[in-house]
């Protein structure tokens, strides 16, 4: 019985594995093939099935027909991390604010001002391109970095607060009150008592942050032209009247790598902050 | 000295604390003893200054605390969840008050570590709080608040979530711990009359967020001021007989004639309340009641009985298995009894030397 238990639990833990691990593998695979190889049906094994081609990957870095991708990458490495860390900050202390103070002004309170932050993810992208294009124009900011990094900022700041206002939520008051009855004023009891145990919260607010400006392709392709070039908007650039698949797959795989990498090493902090001993 | 003076705070028409006036003297251990919601915890809090208040003034030595925010009070609290820093180790935890003050780490270190020694956690300094059992994270927990030598300690239930063992023991460390805090006024809130009885150089009693009461603990429980006041100060529940006297006598129903022998025999005619204690009914005797529950707490039993026309309770200081329907004789010893008027107010309390 116990045999067959965990007979069935591993086949289970196979489907799901090969079902998020095989358009993985099917990228890959397809971004060592040419055109022939693309197109002359399903192939799995290099050398065997097909013959594997370095076409796709010299097309990302300068080869013909292709992009450079290192600009872009970079582009986007420095708007994501800034956006994201900026957005982290100002998110979290927000958050921090909205949790623990009440706020009054008339009729708007603290569910409101959360709801506001939030509200800005709800309008569809395409009702903020306009404003974003004229605000960034008027700055003379459109087409380059910091004015991407402004806009990002924005998009990034609602999924910060409202992830930390949630985690705040349920850290108990009473850590608070017990850091203030040690000596801690209340801007020392986040920094020196809630921050160091805000870990998790920081780790998948970060997270979002970064996944969701690492592959937004809206704005970075509506507010740049020439001189800035965000990953997305260079991948996209790849494809022709004939779709390079193989390039695209390479570019795909080369894109979502860093994230990858990211939620492996979250994974690792997700399971070791937690705030396990502080209220029992 | 604290002072506390027409403290007041409602919360959606709610009284959480009611024009609470009192005064503490250092070196004595309060009881705040309450039921849940009794407005024990937000006392304390507005002590700590972590409670909002609509009215009223808390001192200390004089000097007004309302403007004074909670990390400047020198104020030491312990709630009744065990709450500790999560990110620092025992030793850290208690260092972290000491540190906050100013001293330098080794010191606070040095100092946190023969604290943690005094509350028997000496070999456990490096672990965290989720490495440590319920009642060794209470102990960091008390420990913090103790070397801090403040003058004012507020114990919020601190034993209420640790199983009936550790808490025996834990109050009888407790005594110890604060005999050495000679300067400090202690309040301990708890909703166990005898907890309260036993800890308390004196005993506060609150119901509904009003003080009824605050006095030393034998002279309260011979004389509670009130019905409300009494029935606060006993566990299990006091029984509470309505009476009419007439010419120094009145009649109880099933439980009989009342007069002679007793104070009722001195009261006038008129309408009255007899608390009768359930320790001062003793199985025996004529009268009789068909057992409705029987509960057994520690070492001691707990029996409800119905005898027609009162439900009353009797304890006994023994465990006794009586079936329910089964019928148990009983005997008030109604000299023990305490006389209420109409209105509720005490007209007599226990006789010294009474049942008990």
């Amino acid at each position: 019985m116990r045999t067959l238990y965990l007979a069935l639990k591993y086949l289970a833990i196979l489907l799901w594995s090969s079902f998020v691990v095989f358009p993985f593998l099917w990228a890959l695979s397809t971004s060592f093939k040419t055109a022939n190889g693309v197109t002359s049906g399903a192939t799995y094994l290099p050398w065997v099935d097909y013959e594997p081609s370095l076409l796709g990957w010299e097309s990302l870095f300068g080869g013909a027909g292709g992009i450079n991708i290192f600009g872009p990458y970079l582009n986007s490495v420095i708007v994501t991390v800034s956006a994201s860390v900026v957005s982290l900050v100002l998110g979290t202390l927000a958050a921090y604010g909205l949790s623990r103070f009440r706020f009054r002004a008339g009729f708007v309170k603290n569910g409101d001002i959360t709801f506001f932050f939030i509200s800005q993810r709800i309008l569809p992208p395409i009702v903020l391109a306009m404003p974003f294009f004229l605000m960034l124009q008027t700055l003379g900011l459109l087409d380059t970095l910091p004015g991407l990094v402004i806009v990002y900022i924005a998009l990034l700041l609602p999924i910060a607060v409202w992830v930390m206002v949630d985690f705040f939520n349920n850290v108990p008051r009473e850590l608070d009150e017990m850091a203030w009855l040690d000596g801690c004023n209340p801007i020392q009891t986040f920094l020196r008592v809630i921050l160091p145990n805000s870990l998790p919260g920081l780790v998948v607010a970060g997270m979002f942050c970064l996944i969701f400006g690492w592959n937004d392709f809206f704005f970075a392709f509506t507010l740049t032209f020439t001189n800035t070039q965000l990953l997305p908007v260079a991948i996209v650039s790849l494809n022709s009247s004939v779709t390079p698949w193989w390039a695209l797959s390479a570019a795909c795989l080369v894109s979502v790598a860093p994230l990858l990498l990211l939620a492996f090493l979250a994974e690792r902090f997700l399971s070791r902050g937690n705030l396990a001993g502080a209220v029992r | 000295m604290l002072e506390l003076e027409e403290l007041e705070r409602s919360e959606n028409g709610t009284c959480i604390l009611g024009g609470v006036t009192a005064r503490f003297a250092p070196g004595k251990l309060y009881a705040v003893l309450g039921r849940t919601g009794a407005g024990k915890t937000s006392l304390m809090k507005a002590i700590a200054g972590m409670q909002a208040l609509d009215g009223g003034t808390v001192r200390h030595n004089g000097e007004d605390w309302a403007k004074r925010p909670p990390w400047k009070r020198a104020v030491a609290m312990v709630y009744q969840q065990f709450i500790n820093y999560p990110h620092l180790s025992a030793l850290d935890n208690v260092a972290f008050p000491l540190v906050r003050r100013g001293l330098r780490r080794r010191e606070a270190r040095e100092r946190a570590r023969r604290e943690l020694e005094r509350v028997g956690l000496g070999s456990m300094v490096d672990r965290r709080p989720s490495q440590l059992s319920g009642g060794q994270q209470q102990r960091v927990a008390i420990a913090r608040a103790l070397v801090k030598d403040a003058p004012i300690l507020l114990l919020d239930e601190p034993f209420v979530n640790l199983d009936y063992k550790l808490r025996e023991q834990f109050r009888e460390e407790l005594v110890g711990l604060l005999g050495a805090e000679t300067g400090t006024v202690a309040l301990y809130a708890t909703t166990e009359p005898r907890e309260a009885l036993q800890l308390g150089d004196e005993v506060l009693l609150f119901h509904e967020g009003r003080l009824l009461e605050q006095g030393e603990p034998r002279a309260l429980f011979a004389a509670p001021s009130t019905v409300e006041a009494a029935r606060v100060l006993s566990d299990p529940p006091m029984n509470l007989l309505p009476i009419e006297v007439r010419a120094g006598a009145g009649n109880l129903g099933s439980l009989g004639a009342v007069g002679e022998g007793t104070r009722i025999a001195e009261l006038p005619d008129g309408r009255y309340h007899l608390g009768l204690r359930a320790g001062d009914l003793t199985v025996g005797g004529e009268l009789s009641g068909e057992v409705v529950l029987t509960e057994v707490s520690g070492s001691e039993t707990i029996t409800h009985l119905d005898t027609g026309d009162h439900e009353l309770v009797l304890q006994e200081k023994s465990v006794v298995r009586h079936e329910v329907g089964t019928r148990v004789h009983f005997q008030p010893h109604w000299e023990a009894a305490l006389v209420f008027g109409e209105d509720g107010r005490l007209l007599h309390g226990r006789r010294e030397g009474g049942h008990g």
